[in-house]
């Protein structure tokens, strides 16, 4: 009896689904918290607190935040640790040597990365009917989406849109960005001025390639300090721009992370950019 | 020679700012930038040659004549041929205040603050650089009281930097320690020229009493020359070249180290006469070294500092090298 007690328990201990998950990247955290149990998820990163989509900043704010050491991750004792592709090297490293398992994630580029994120996520926490229930949703908000696009394009001229955020940076069409654009039934200058994958333009560039729409990063703003990587988004010369006084649209904390919110963004954006 | 100094100095400057008009990222004939420019059809050339290539000349030729000139009164006034605001810290500390104007928000709240306070760094920098190495003192005391400015400054500001809640600013140290005059707009212009002016003009005053300087103290004062006066001028002066050209284009080192030596000898080593020269010769070689970093890397910003250290470094060392063999001799 007791030796199949410990049995089970030990072949349970496979399946079990992890108790104590720390998240250390900003959109780990975002997945995360659509899908976790109640109390699954014990700390996300510092910039859940402030870096998240609106809809999850409250359940983002009521859990302690770490800053991605490993030191304090593995005082927390997880029993699962989410990280970023890109998510410092050396700290996942030293967790593994610890003995903590660590998922990776990688970014997504599409919206359909976002679907392969979220089974994902959905594996990794135990949780793979919810994250089955959350990718149908997800199909038929797109579905919607797409047929409110073509409704609102019909007759109209594609236009010609940019983004443009802090140094520069805009978003060719094999990024989430580049997706957000062609969802949202624009046409990306970026790829035609050799972007495909983002990079930094000049704003000289930029202008003379005369763009119908601009999409700006968040500009400088007083209490988030200054840079003058963002203060570029308040240049006279793009203020005056054809672009610029039809109306610009806001590439704000949607678009960050491959979630389900960024249909919210594709949303906002065939919105912003209908006359 | 140096009759036709000035005339060919200003051709040289009228013709780099042409060329520095003609040059960027977006290759249009030149006719058609002209054009454009100067016509107006409202489209995007117009847009590009107004707002970014002309205010961008504007402040490469105001700056760079700002920094010529404080070079050659910081070397006439310390009598000393190391002088120089960035090599000093006078620059550094002058970024230190606008970069602390601009993260406090105060620079937000009241626009003028920005070039303010850049002289008031500037300001204490020259200050203290004259009190611990005035005159009398010898060029090693200058170096080292510009090795402990330039240091303190740079800590200050990789400090700032660092603690500004906007993830872009600790990246732009670069920035605010070599200078870039890229997408600098008319606003920048706005902040910034005034200043500069006002500061070339006030050491331009100074002129004669430099000259009289270079027979030493007791001289010029017998000649006239009040002391506390031209120390204040110069103070100031250069506070506000200086502090106005930060504010918006970060520090920019060397100009006014290499300028007066390359004019020196054409002007027989009178300040009088170097004064006007070092400003025009300033202004030529800020230019052209905006036209070059827009040649070496287009579109990719290579910092103004980064080119004039490679050149201006070794023109320093070469400069110590002699003060070396002169002492010796």
């Amino acid at each position: 009896m007791l030796a199949l007690v410990f049995g089970t328990g030990a072949a349970g201990a496979q399946t079990t689904p992890p108790a104590r998950v720390v998240s250390m990247n900003l959109c780990t955290d975002q997945l995360a918290l659509m899908l976790a149990a109640p109390g699954q998820l014990v700390s996300g990163s510092y910039l859940a607190h402030d870096g998240v989509v609106a809809p999850l900043r409250d359940a983002a704010r009521s859990l302690p935040a770490n800053r991605g050491l490993a030191e304090e991750i593995y005082l927390l004792q997880p029993d699962l640790v989410l990280a970023g592709r890109y998510s410092t090297v050396a700290t996942v490293a030293m967790l593994q040597r610890l003995g903590v398992p660590v998922i990776r994630f990688e970014p997504e580029y599409s919206l359909d990365d976002i679907e392969d994120a979220l089974a994902q996520m959905g594996t990794a926490l135990g949780r793979e009917t919810e994250a089955e229930a959350l990718i149908a949703d997800f199909r038929d908000d797109r579905a919607r989406l797409a047929a409110y696009q073509a409704q609102v394009r019909a007759g109209t001229e594609v236009p010609r849109a940019v983004l443009y955020s802090a140094r520069g940076w805009t978003g060719g069409s094999n990024t989430l960005s580049g997706d957000i654009l062609r969802a949202a039934g624009l046409r990306n200058l970026a790829d035609e001025m050799g972007f495909e994958w983002g990079g930094m333009v000049a704003l000289e560039t930029l202008l003379m390639a005369d763009p119908d729409r601009l999409i700006l990063g968040q500009p400088a703003r007083n209490p988030e300090g200054w840079s003058e990587a963002r203060a570029l988004l308040h240049h006279p010369a793009l203020r005056h721009s054809r672009a610029f006084r039809a109306g610009v649209a806001a590439n704000d904390r949607d678009w960050v992370c491959g979630t389900p919110f960024v249909l919210d963004a594709v949303a906002r954006l065939i919105d912003e950019t209908t006359p | 020679m140096s009759r036709l100094l000035v005339p060919a100095l200003l051709t040289l400057v009228v013709l780099l700012f042409v060329a520095s008009l003609l040059i960027g990222p977006a290759a249009v004939p030149v006719a058609d930038s002209l054009s454009a420019l100067i016509r107006g059809d409202g489209g995007p050339m117009t847009l590009v040659m107004r707002e970014l290539r002309l205010p961008r000349a504007v402040l490469a030729t105001a700056i760079g004549a700002g920094l010529g000139l404080s070079g050659a009164v910081m070397q006439g006034y310390l009598r000393n041929p190391l002088a120089e605001p960035g090599l000093l810290g006078v620059s550094g500390a002058a970024a230190l205040g606008a970069v602390l104007a601009l993260q406090t928000g105060l620079a937000a709240a009241m626009a003028l603050a920005l070039p303010l306070a850049g002289l008031g760094g500037a300001f204490a920098a020259v200050l203290v650089l004259a009190l611990l190495a005035g005159p009398a003192g010898g060029a090693l005391t200058l170096i080292l009281a510009g090795i402990g400015v330039s240091a303190l400054a740079g800590a200050g500001l990789a400090l700032v930097l660092n603690l500004s809640p906007d993830p872009f600013a600790a990246q732009e140290i670069v920035f605010w320690l070599m200078g870039s005059l890229a997408d600098r707009s008319w606003s920048h212009v706005a902040l910034a020229l005034p200043f500069v002016v006002l500061g070339c003009a006030l050491l331009l005053t100074q002129a004669r009493a430099l000259s009289a300087l270079t027979l030493g103290e007791d001289a010029a004062a017998s000649m006239g020359v009040s002391l506390g006066r031209l120390r204040g001028v110069v103070l100031l002066g250069t506070a506000a070249v200086v502090g106005g050209a930060t504010a918006v284009a970060g520090s920019i080192g060397f100009i006014g180290l290499m300028v007066p030596h390359m004019l020196r000898r054409a002007t027989h080593g009178d300040p009088a006469r170097l004064l006007p020269v070092s400003a025009l010769g300033g202004a030529a070689m800020l230019l052209a070294a905006d036209i070059a970093v827009r040649l070496i890397l287009p579109g990719r910003d290579l910092k103004l500092g980064v080119l004039l250290a490679i050149l201006g470094a070794p023109f320093f060392l070469l400069l110590i090298l002699r003060t070396r063999f002169a002492q010796n001799a």
